[in-house]
């Protein structure tokens, strides 16, 4: 019996803007690695036993880095798989860095469709692609009101929300809905009182949009300071996170898109009866694991992490082999379901890697301080407050 | 255009434009006193920022006491400053001290982040908001404009009203003819940096009042406090106050023309231009 | 050859260096020294405004940036080959530096200082808003591009190859400067601008001259960069952050020197990458170069080089 290490490279933005989103990420990846290890490592059928090991970085939430960082987990660490850093931006910067040196990387935490035009053969990506982020909540805000018809879009001029904002506005537009105001603000804004000015100029019946952590709270706050009077809120990324909740009033009432909540349940079978593979542990097995390493709530950014790991696991396993070019025919053939959703792949050309099997639900905090699934029905453990009280 | 929002946008922008005024005029100051540009100005002023809110969160110090505190702290900082990185290289020609300063610059940059990291962080503590009619303004920041204003009055009675102020105003005009008078030109040298530190600081901890913080924001107002001191007039502190609002009244306003991602190309290109055609900004150097 | 002695250890420091990845053929080493040399052809190009004619400029990183944007546009959006991009790479700053010549280069010390600054934030906020160049997000090449140098791996070396050959031009040119006329006229401008004119050198035209020729290799640098990291965004293209450390590597090594800017750039990126991958030390990273600045300003103000030929005046010949 052979024993042989696998090192998995990535860097996580211990410091910078990202932090709080990458730390959750980094911690979901690191719990599956503990499982795989406690578990004993995976077994190929000629006998050798692979044991996990992580090497990474700060990446400072720095693109720049990133580049350089990557090339080194791919050159002087000898990663044998990368995971990707949190953010789109980051990732595409990865990606390249990936592709140059042919290593296999599983993207989390990074939904931008663009990445996978690019031509790359060895990216996949584990999350909801942004151009499916806020059809969902267009869909719940028809389904609550068909005389709100203005929506307002402000989002980060990042890769990613920019994508969403996109194809939202697409979206929107298609289904007969005014876009009053669509502007979008760079990333390290903190001050948004100038076009909080704009939006409440433009009087809309919601305001989609948002970015990442750190300005989609700050932009909540200030609506909230401002009194904007509006019905409808959805904002990326900062409202599924559980640490939203120190807004207090402010959160409330304030919905965004999810990639995973708690309350989601999949199932081994579920997934037998949709004909597709199970693997992994059950949602509530994830969620008591985690708090009980972690000391708090898992949001998706954390489960986006160990499904990352979790396919990881099924490419190796089915590949009997950690062959980079074996991985990827088993990740191209993948059909799974995990606790986190389906996850399956664009295999064409053109957009190779991309994720086609997940979907989205939308959460909103009540007026207790707690965030509930409000879409789609199916999923929903409350009634979504509709209008807000501003 | 709506009226509302232009409204809203004058009053938002004036508000945060004296803050950048009381910012800028410390950097003002020191240059019109001693021919130096403090390129350290903006982690000072990330200083201040994280004084109130390390004073709120850990000691429950109200955030405007914490200002009077860390302003206190700011005139102790620039006097070690000054004779850190400036005394010696105060007569050498005009780099040594842009480096010097710009050293203490990533010094504080450097430990700063490895204490605090890049991450953002919230002084929570809300005044409650104003609402006139159609537009909204939160207290904080009604407050932060105030205490700007009163900064500024105090600011202008010690120069003028008291004998550190006037020996000040004496070595920014002739540092020479000063020391001939008997005025000990070293420590108010360092007097004068520490006052410009000390303005700095305080703009922070207004700041901090109203938006979220981080240590590299500092940088941020730094580059704004930079077009505004060459906007007013270097050296020149009336300037340096009209120069903010006029900078703050930009970001404001012009959002409601255009796309918000275009003030920033009207500040910088504003600034080249000042610097090409009138470099001696609006209202002159104070005393040439 | 008496004539190049000053050159030599310059050039052969920097072809050692080039030619230690190539005879390993260690993708690792060959990614530090690309970090290197750089950082060198960088620091030397800002020698020749800053250290020749002593002219400040805090953002000498537009140039790398504008350079990087157009060259970067010309192949991805254009289809233009690599050469051709490296050549509009080239030019489009160098167009740049002239009017800014004509224009903020009348602007003595500190003013000129601050009005580069706002050049550089200017540009990166106009960049930003410019949808041609891809707004905000940037652009990103498509990966099959490599495919036109034989893949990834050959177009990697290829790169490399490049800028080892760039940053040789650069140390050569910038000793070609220093002992011609046009070069001495330009450090009398340094001493002292007025007296300069009053002895025949036209300032205002051999300070634009220098301006032109340090902004030509950041930019012929900045798109072999952003074609090795496949894409550009405008916070990487114009970091104010890296400007600033080319000032501390030239100031480290030595001013106005052929051989300071080698050394400076040399030393920094070492210490920054030895310390950017230890959790400890990497913020500590800045703050010790902001240490070494300081002590530097304040004690030694004319860098390693200067210190050395002060104490070894035998080294001057061949330490220029």
């Amino acid at each position: 019996m052979v024993t042989q290490t696998v090192t998995i490279g990535f860097t996580a933005s211990i410091t910078g803007s990202y932090n709080t989103e990458s730390t959750r990420q980094v911690d979901g990846l690191q719990l599956w690695m503990d499982d795989v290890n406690n578990a004993g490592g995976i077994h190929l059928s000629d006998g050798t036993v692979l044991m996990f090991e992580s090497k990474s970085y700060d990446d400072e939430s720095n693109k720049d880095r990133v580049q350089e960082l990557y090339t080194t987990l791919a050159t002087t660490d000898n990663a044998d798989f990368l995971i990707s850093p949190y953010s789109s931006g980051l990732t595409a910067a990865a990606s390249v860095i990936a592709e140059q040196y042919g290593k296999v990387m599983i993207t989390t935490g990074a939904a931008s469709d663009d990445n996978y035009k690019q031509g790359y053969t060895g990216v996949y990506q584990v999350y909801t692609p942004s151009s499916r982020y806020l059809t969902s909540s267009i869909d719940l805000l028809a389904s609550l009101d068909s005389s709100a018809k203005k929506i307002a879009f402000v989002y980060e001029n990042s890769t990613f929300s920019t994508g969403v904002a996109e194809a939202a506005k697409a979206y929107a537009e298609g289904l007969g809905y005014d876009v009053v105001l669509y502007e979008g603000y760079d990333a390290g804004t903190t001050d948004f009182s100038a076009i909080i000015n704009k939006v409440q100029a433009a009087a809309p019946d919601a305001i989609l949009g948002g970015g990442h952590f750190a300005d989609g709270e700050a932009l909540a706050r200030q609506l909230n300071e401002k009194q904007v009077p509006v019905k409808f809120v959805s904002l990326l990324v900062a409202p599924p996170e559980p640490s939203f909740s120190e807004l207090g009033d402010a959160a409330k009432g304030i919905a965004g898109p999810s990639q995973w909540e708690p309350q989601v349940k999949f199932t081994e079978e579920g997934a037998v009866a949709d004909g597709t593979t199970w693997i992994g542990p059950t949602g509530e097995d994830f969620v008591s694991e985690y708090t009980a390493a972690y000391g708090e709530d898992p949001s998706y950014h954390a489960a986006g992490g160990y499904a990352a790991g979790l396919l990881l696991q099924y490419a190796i396993q089915t590949a009997d082999s950690i062959d980079p070019d074996a991985i990827k025919a088993a990740l191209d053939g993948a059909d799974l379901t995990t606790f986190y959703g389906n996850i399956k792949f664009d295999t064409s050309a053109d957009n190779h890697g991309l994720q086609v099997g997940h979907a989205m639900v939308v959460v909103q905090w009540d007026d207790n301080l707690v965030k509930q699934i409000v879409w789609p029905e199916s999923a929903a453990t409350a009634a979504p407050i509709y209008p807000l009280g501003q | 255009m709506s009226i509302d929002a232009l409204l809203a946008g004058f009053v938002d922008g004036l508000l945060i434009g004296f803050v950048y005024g009381v910012a800028a005029m410390g950097l003002t100051i020191i240059f019109g006193v001693m021919d130096v540009i403090n390129l350290a100005h903006g982690p000072l002023i990330a200083i201040g920022m994280f004084g109130v809110y390390e004073l709120f969160t850990y000691l429950g110090m109200n955030p405007y006491l914490a200002i009077i505190l860390v302003a206190i702290g700011g005139l102790l900082v620039g006097i070690i400053v000054y004779f850190t990185a400036v005394h010696r290289v105060i007569d050498a020609p005009p780099l040594s001290s842009l480096l010097s300063t710009f050293s203490v610059n990533m010094m504080i940059i450097g430990v700063g982040t490895a204490i605090l990291s890049t991450s953002a962080y919230n002084v929570n503590f809300s005044l409650p908001a104003v609402s006139a009619g159609p537009i909204t303004v939160t207290g904080n920041r009604i407050a932060a404009g105030l205490i700007a204003i009163l900064v500024t009055a105090l600011l202008y009675g010690f120069l003028y009203r008291t004998r550190p102020g006037k020996y000040i105003r004496a070595v920014a005009n002739n540092r020479q003819a000063a020391e001939l008078m008997g005025i000990p030109s070293t420590r108010i040298l360092a007097l004068a940096f520490g006052v410009g530190t000390m303005l700095a600081m305080t703009a922070g901890g207004l700041i901090a009042t109203i938006l979220p913080i981080n240590i590299l924001a500092g940088g941020t107002y730094e580059l704004k406090s930079f077009v505004i001191v060459v906007l007013g007039g270097l050296g020149n502190p009336l300037g340096a106050l009209i120069g903010g609002l006029i900078l703050g009244l930009i970001e404001g306003l012009v959002p409601i023309f255009l796309k918000v991602t275009w003030v920033p190309v009207i500040e910088f290109g504003l600034f080249v231009l000042i610097l090409l055609v009138m470099p001696q900004g609006l209202f002159g150097k104070k005393d040439s | 050859m008496k004539r190049f002695a000053g050159l030599l250890i310059s050039l052969i420091v920097v072809v050692i260096l080039a030619v230690i990845p190539m005879i390993s053929g260690s993708a690792a080493t060959r990614e530090s020294m690309f970090t290197i040399l750089m950082a060198i052809a960088l620091a030397s190009s800002l020698n020749i405004l800053l250290g020749y004619t002593g002219y400040v400029s805090f953002g000498h990183i537009v140039f790398f940036g504008v350079g990087g944007y157009v060259g970067f546009f010309t192949l991805t959006q254009l289809g233009w080959n690599l050469w051709l991009s490296m050549v509009a790479g080239g030019i489009a700053p160098a167009i740049l530096a002239y009017l800014l010549g004509k224009s903020i280069l009348r602007l003595r010390g500190a003013y000129f200082a601050l009005a580069t600054i706002g050049v550089n934030e200017a540009m990166r906020a106009l960049v930003n808003n410019l949808d041609a160049f891809g707004g905000p997000v940037g652009m990103t090449m498509k990966f099959t591009v490599y495919k036109d140098y034989g893949g990834a791996t050959q177009a990697l070396w290829m790169t490399y190859r490049m800028l080892a050959l760039v940053t040789i031009v650069v140390v050569v040119t910038s000793y070609l400067v220093k002992k011609s006329k046009f070069g001495l006229g330009l450090m009398a401008i340094r001493e002292d601008e007025d007296a300069a004119e009053v002895m025949g050198v036209r300032a205002p035209s051999a300070k634009t001259w220098s301006y032109v020729l340090s902004a030509i290799f950041p930019g012929l640098v900045g798109v072999l960069f952003f074609f090795k990291n496949g894409n550009i965004e405008p916070g990487d293209a114009f970091r104010l952050q890296l400007s600033i450390e080319l000032i501390v590597m030239v100031m480290l090594g030595g001013f106005g020197t052929v051989f300071g800017p080698i050394l400076g750039a040399g030393v920094y990126q070492q210490l920054r990458k030895s310390l950017l991958t230890s959790p400890i030390f990497k913020n500590v990273q800045l703050a010790v170069a902001g240490l070494l600045l300081l002590l530097i300003i304040l004690f030694i103000p004319t860098g390693a080089t200067g210190w050395l030929r002060k104490r070894f005046p035998r080294l001057r010949r061949v330490l220029e």
